[in-house]
């Protein structure tokens, strides 16, 4: 699912310009298969599939297959357009150091939709 | 494209409010029976602009839209750097009632989004007797907090930026990008923790889950508007505020939390069948 995300990160000027200071690594867990996304000053260098042993991230943002794929459906579904909207269905969940998170939302939200079908998004 | 002026006039406005003098930007535009419009949290007036530049709204409504203190271009009382800004439903009521007392309105629609949305209906259970009619956008009788609020208002993290990127996903996904920036650079002008300071009433004080039942629509009109993409607000929410009311209810498609600046557009399509029917007399209550 997640073939095509840097490839479309990284050609998005705008979404690189908005998240230039981001350095961090963040894990992206669909069911038990985890991904580590590394980025630097906005633009993804790589994503790893797991396992790993010892692994090193910031943040990471956990659900189900079933739940991405209603996030990054190419029709948008009331109630499952927007990573906070899976975490008040309890269908998603973020954890670890918020910080560069928070701080680069409207990027991180970005990102998350550049996973998905192409649509209309709000980065 | 030549120049113009947008038939909106604002002047600030001068009064005691909750027991303190304060200094409120208010815009109006268009004559008849009063609108009073309520914006939502972190947010200002301007969300109400498409309204005011309508002619089919403006030309039976005089469409009134103030900024609440710290918001917009109103200013926080005097002092405002020794207090923690919190909003509670009692004194958010108090202010919607000195307000259009200070405006001199004779039994004016009131209409609020959000905590807007909240507020109307603690009107609807209090002061039922005061308004021609109450609309209730994107309303909903509690929303248990979903996240940590505490990150709105920190100085290591922008709150503008952070407050914007919470609120995204809540514009529908449907929505046109220019409605969708615009609703989001209100949000990233905020002052610092005024968004958490709202959502103390969104989130905690202004649960009116308990009281429901003692709202009738019957003592004044109540509707609801709700856009199906907003997962704050719920369209189960509304239509449980609706079965226990008596209110009616209108699910609106395409639209999310911020009809009114989103798409202002599909919005007023929903809107203007209800104006009318307020205008004529005509409401049903129950749905």
């Amino acid at each position: 699912m997640l073939d095509q995300l840097a490839a479309r990160v990284n050609a998005d000027a705008n979404l690189v310009r908005r998240g230039r200071h981001v350095n961090t690594s963040f894990l992206i867990a669909i069911d038990a298969a985890d991904h580590i996304v590394r980025i630097e000053h906005g633009r993804i260098v790589s994503v790893t599939p797991g396992p790993f042993i010892t692994p090193n991230y910031a943040f990471a943002l956990r659900a189900s297959r079933e739940a991405w794929e209603k996030l990054w459906s190419p029709t948008p579904i009331p109630g499952y357009t927007d990573i906070f909207a899976l975490v008040k269905k309890k269908l998603l969940r973020i954890e670890g150091d918020l910080h560069p998170f928070m701080s680069n939302l409207l990027y991180f939200k970005g990102v998350i939709a550049a996973a998905g079908q192409p649509r209309k998004e709000a980065a | 494209m030549s120049a113009r002026f947008e038939p909106a006039i604002g002047r600030y406005l001068h009064l005691d409010l909750l027991g303190k003098p304060h200094r409120l930007y208010v815009e109006e535009a268009g004559s008849g029976i009063p609108l009073l419009c309520l914006h939502t949290a972190g947010s200002d007036g301007r969300q109400y602009r498409g309204l005011l530049n309508d002619a089919r709204v403006t030309k039976n409504y005089r469409v009134i839209v103030f900024d609440m203190p710290w918001h917009g271009k109103s200013s926080p009382p005097a002092g405002w750097e020794n207090e923690e800004y919190r909003l509670t439903s009692r004194d958010y009521v108090r202010m919607i009632l000195e307000v259009s007392a200070a405006l001199e309105l004779d039994k004016p629609v009131v209409m609020g989004c959000s905590i807007g949305g909240r507020i109307v209906l603690h009107l609807a259970h209090e002061h039922p007797e005061k308004f021609r009619a109450i609309i209730g956008l994107e309303s909903s009788p509690k929303v248990d907090p979903y996240y940590d609020v505490s990150w709105l208002h920190r100085p290591d993290v922008h709150g503008g930026e952070v407050s914007a990127g919470i609120v995204s996903g809540l514009v529908a996904p449907t929505a046109p990008d220019e409605g969708r920036w615009e609703t989001l650079w209100h949000y990233m002008q905020s002052g610092p923790g005024v968004f958490k300071g709202d959502l103390h009433f969104y989130m905690i004080d202004g649960d009116i889950s308990g009281k429901l039942d003692e709202i009738d629509a019957r003592r004044c009109p109540l509707y609801l508007l709700t856009g199906e993409y907003d997962y704050s607000c719920t369209t189960e929410g509304t239509l449980e505020v609706a079965r226990r009311t008596g209110a009616k209810a209108v699910i609106m498609k395409d639209l999310g939390h911020f009809p009114m600046s989103e798409n202002p557009e599909k919005f007023i399509g929903y809107l203007l069948p209800v104006l009318e029917e307020i205008r004529s007399g005509r409401q049903a209550s129950a749905a």
